[in-house]
């Protein structure tokens, strides 16, 4: 297909643009540009105009293609959202398996069309409730798993086999799928026809979010476990979710985020193909999640770099062959971290931008905050409010109406080369340390995150960048904002529910199913199937994970500044 | 001595660890007073076995005084750390985070651990840490383990003052080798390689064998041969071995000086008297010309261009001290 | 020559690990001049004050977003007061409703810093209320 631009054109416009850069100039004489510099939420610094000059060797066939062509910069699948919008996936959870429950049938009933978990901190780290440790945790931030049974209610009258669902889950990410697989069955609905995605990506955890279990690793040997098992008996599963978003939400910039995650479904590739897998068995079934940050351009550049870099990685370092391996598909969820507590009706306008990009950037699938994220649970209207932003941008707007409608802009397309590159660059770094296992022992994502984080908290307080409500703008009043509460009854609720399942279980069925566990983990085979037969034993969502902290020790915080 | 001099010894005898805690502030702070309670503590120290741990940032320190804890307390001894990590030059402050690797012993009431900052800009960094280790020996610990960055003098001073020196460093760290050739290499008791998994750990075995053998003080080197250890500290790989080594490495002392006293070697003695002298004619004199405000005049005069630092010096050495 | 520095604790209680807050705000600590103690993620209350005890910390920060406060800070306070140690001065910070900062104030919790609080606020409030111990 060639160049986009004829190399005669280029004289004449950098000649027109020296008159005018020279004519802009002598303005600021008179009156100088609003800002000193002109950043992007990232610290990337933005220039005037951006022109043919700045894409001069833009080439439409190797760089951009058409959608669901390769390098997939405009798109993975070749009808986009002309096709089909992308899911609208709200995350939910709160409290006990039968208040999510309700929650999840009031969002089908609302339209939308996939699940989404979050669990509470006991269950993310493998704790039960009666656990000393869940103290005060139970429930808090979202719905709390300790047994089989607990899944079930979960999803009770959910049609399981039509909705996918995802969740969020990493250090027992290999437990709680095995209770979601055990419960479908228990339904009589079988495990090839079950769709949805689980996190499962503990890289991330250890180098931004921290909620972490065993080190490194024996995590990666269980996430692999996942892997092969989906590969060869759920098909229809994306056993891993590999996640910037988290990596984002700690503090870093927009192409450390892209960079980092990249890095780390390297390592993924890797130890799958070490294990003994096909690429193009597994890799079409890894799934990517992104921050969309309320820099709008920049973002929509990261997820075009994202898509055309993904796609390099696969075809030319794994040399897969199946174009569906070189395809990265991805989730978005909007920046926590961008919404503010004050004046909190903002951050409606904040998530619908961030959406926008996340949309013109082509996601697959979109999670949007809700305004009062900030402050503690969404509301049940705080939440609609939210999935009704995403509606608006698909069914009004009309951005839906033309795939990537902003492929070919000189500033676009200038930044999705120049963050790919500078990428690509950190992946360099990240592989002369021995890869992201080997980066994240000496440290180099934590602390380069860390000081992103810094850096960008200095320029909110000195006024460099302006928060809207925050550090400009500001006002006195108080907006009151309705707060979900979550009943502190239920910590005890629940307890007493495991004590009951505990007591009236197979104990025998128990120990043995618990000791087959053990030996599995013990001489390195695949973890799953032993799993899924102890949590139908109800074994516990803690028993199973004391036997992974037994084999494999436990992961502390490092504690870098 | 005062009442509350009495009641400070007699707590810190007992082990009370908030009095404890806070005279080691105290003597972090340098407070008045300190020094009438640490000579009344004196004859109460010199029963407890002084680990020294050193080495460059990111070798796994904390994360081997941390299994050396569990370990030591299987064994049944009390425990005290001194986890020192280096102040920030340019605001003073400090992030002490060693503890964080060493917090799942916070609730052992046999372990007392402390987070100190080199602070120093007035030499004092040797002479609180050293205090601070007679602190923890009167209150009854059995074993202290101090943990310093290994860069600069005063880390190398700090460890002398320890019956055991272990010097920690990682596989494929060839130039830091050579750069802790020149100040360390001579305090270590004991090597370790940590993170041993990784590639280089045989030839950092190697580099680290011939240093060893070129050193001149072969008195010392023909009595105790400084063993290097390989270990994994996060898989508690080697940390058992270690302290096999340590225990050796105890029995030579004993051999050697008759009895852990270190106190009673007379070369130790002079070196840490002399430190002490030197840190305290150096806080008097500061002190001094400080308070008088002559410090700032000659500086003053200096970066105008009236005096020269060589006679500002002379000047005020003349002036107090010669 | 006697020199009293502030002292101050970092903590994370509870297993919420979102801790940019308590790492950006340790470091503005540091930078304020600070000597700053950090206890790592995922600590009990009684991990915490004991800690707190032996560091001989003027002041205790505590961080939150995963809505452990309701629980784990006034643990915290009741454990200060059982040892004795009530005059460390303890603020928190993180995701707290509104409605939850009177009753933390109220069993003692002396500040509540809610999202968007500058650094240099945070750190001349400290400078304000958090005396080293015997320095008046």
């Amino acid at each position: 297909m060639g160049k986009v631009f004829n190399e005669s054109v280029f004289k004449d416009i950098e000649e027109a643009q020296r008159e005018w850069e020279a004519k802009f100039d002598q303005l600021c004489e008179r009156a100088p540009e609003r800002l000193k510099r002109f950043i992007t939420v990232s610290n990337r610094e933005i220039k005037r105009i951006y022109t043919p000059l700045d894409v001069k060797d833009l080439d439409y066939g190797r760089d951009l293609g058409f959608p669901g062509e390769y390098p997939y910069t405009r798109g993975v699948q070749t009808s986009m959202y002309r096709g089909r919008l992308w899911t609208m996936r709200m995350f939910a959870g709160l409290g006990t398996a039968k208040d999510t429950n309700r929650r999840f049938h009031l969002l089908v009933r609302a339209g939308q069309t996939g699940l989404s978990v979050a669990f509470d901190m006991p269950t993310l780290m493998g704790y039960d409730s009666d656990s000393p440790k869940a103290k005060g945790e139970i429930g808090r931030c979202g719905v709390a798993i300790d047994t089989v049974k607990d899944m079930e209610e979960l999803f009770d009258g959910l049609p399981v086999d039509r909705l996918t669902t995802s969740m969020t889950i990493n250090p027992p990410a290999s437990v709680i799928w095995a209770m979601y697989i055990a419960a479908a069955e228990n339904r009589g609905i079988p495990r090839h026809l079950l769709g949805g995605t689980i996190q499962n990506d503990m890289l991330k955890e250890f180098i931004a979010q921290k909620t972490f279990m065993l080190p490194p690793v024996p995590s990666v040997k269980l996430i692999i476990d996942t892997v092969e098992f989906g590969t060869r008996q759920v098909p229809k599963w994306n056993t891993i979710s590999i996640s910037g978003y988290h990596i984002r939400e700690a503090g870093s910039t927009a192409v450390q985020e892209l960079a980092f995650t990249l890095a780390d479904g390297i390592a993924y590739t890797e130890a799958a193909i070490e294990r003994g897998l096909d690429v193009d068995e597994f890799a079409p079934r890894f799934s990517f999640f992104f921050n969309s940050h309320i820099d709008f351009f920049e973002e929509i550049a990261k997820f075009r770099a994202a898509r055309r870099m993904w796609a390099k990685i696969m075809k030319d370092r794994f040399k897969a062959k199946n174009p569906r391996s070189w395809w990265l598909r991805f989730h978005t969820q909007t920046a926590g971290c961008s919404l503010t507590a004050q004046q909190p009706y903002n951050n409606i306008v904040r998530t619908a931008l961030e959406a926008l990009a996340a949309v013109l950037g082509g996601t697959q699938s979109l999670h949007t905050n809700s305004l009062d994220e900030v402050l503690a649970l969404p509301t049940e209207e705080a939440a609609t409010i939210a999935l009704r932003t995403q509606q608006i941008i698909g069914e009004e707007s009309g951005v839906a109406n033309t795939i990537d409608p902003l492929g070919g802009s000189y500033f676009v397309e200038a930044l999705t080369n120049q963050m790919e590159e500078e990428a690509f660059e950190i992946i360099r770094k990240i592989d002369e340390m021995g890869g992201m296992l080997g980066a994240i022992e000496k440290h180099y994502p934590q602390q380069e995150i860390a000081d992103s984080a810094y850096r960008y908290q200095l320029q909110i307080d000195s006024g460099e960048r302006t928060l809207v409500g925050v550090n400009k703008y500001v006002t006195e009043e108080e907006i009151p904002v309705e707060i979900l509460e979550i009943d502190d009854a239920l910590e005890k609720l629940q307890v007493e529910k495991l004590h009951r399942i505990k007591e009236e279980r197979d104990q025998a069925k128990v120990r043995e199913s618990l000791e087959r566990v053990g030996e599995a983990c013990e001489k390195g085979l695949n973890v799953m199937e032993p799993v899924i037969e102890a949590v139908k034993n109800y074994c516990t969502l803690q028993e199973v994970c004391d036997v992974y902290r037994k084999v494999y020790g436990t992961y502390r915080d490092p504690g870098i500044f | 001595m005062t009442d509350s001099t009495r009641e400070i010894v007699k707590k810190v005898l007992e082990g009370d660890i908030r009095t404890v805690a806070r005279l080691i502030r105290d003597i972090d702070d340098n407070m008045p007073g300190i020094r009438d309670v640490l000579k009344a503590l004196y004859p109460h120290t010199g029963k407890a076995y002084v680990i020294g741990i050193t080495g460059a940032p990111g070798v796994g320190k904390s994360t081997l005084v941390d299994q050396m804890i569990k370990h030591l307390r299987q064994k049944g001894y009390t425990v005290g750390v001194l986890a020192v990590d280096p102040t920030s030059p340019f605001t003073g402050g400090a992030i002490l985070g060693d503890r964080v690797r060493m917090q799942r012993h916070s609730m052992d009431k046999g372990v007392f651990i402390r987070s100190m900052a080199t602070r120093g800009q007035f030499g004092g960094i040797t002479q609180a840490t050293r205090s601070a280790i007679d602190v923890l020996d009167a209150m009854g610990k059995d074993i202290i383990l101090v943990e310093t960055v290994g860069v600069g003098q005063d880390e190398v001073d700090i460890v002398k003052t320890a019956h055991t020196t272990i010097v920690v460093v990682i596989p494929g760290m060839g130039d830091d080798i050579q750069a802790i050739k020149a100040g360390i290499l001579e305090v270590g008791d004991i090597f370790v390689i940590n993170k041993a998994d990784r590639d280089g750990a045989d030839r950092t075995l190697m580099d680290l064998r011939m240093m060893l053998e070129m050193e001149t003080d072969r008195e010392r080197r023909d009595e105790w041969a400084p063993p290097i250890l390989k270990v994994q500290a996060v898989f508690d790989i080697g940390v058992e071995e270690l302290l096999e080594t340590i225990e050796r490495h105890r029995s030579y002392i004993i051999e050697r000086y008759g009895d852990l006293k270190l106190r009673s070697d007379p070369k130790r003695v002079k070196e840490s008297l002399i430190q002490m002298l030197k840190d305290r004619l150096f806080e008097t004199f500061l002190e001094r010309i400080s308070k008088s405000g002559e410090l700032e005049r000659r500086v003053d005069e200096i970066s105008k261009g009236i005096l020269d630092p060589y006679s500002a010096c002379d000047i005020l050495l003349k002036e107090h001290v010669v | 020559m006697a020199e009293r520095r502030i002292r101050v604790m970092v903590a994370k209680p509870g297993l919420d690990g979102h801790d940019r807050g308590a790492r950006v705000i340790a470091r503005a600590f540091r930078d304020a001049g600070f000597e700053v103690v950090y206890t790592g993620l995922h600590q009990t209350p009684e991990e915490i004050v004991e800690a707190a005890i032996q560091e001989d910390v003027d002041m205790i920060g505590l961080s939150s977003l995963a809505g452990a406060h309701r629980f784990l800070f006034p643990r915290l306070m009741e454990l200060l007061k059982e040892k004795g140690v009530e005059d460390i001065v303890v603020c928190g910070g993180g995701i707290i409703p509104k409605d939850d900062i009177p009753k933390l104030k109220e069993m003692g919790i002396k500040e509540i810093f809610t999202p968007g609080t500058p650094l240099n606020q945070i750190v001349e409030w400290v400078k304000e209320n958090v005396k080293p111990r015997g320095s008046g």
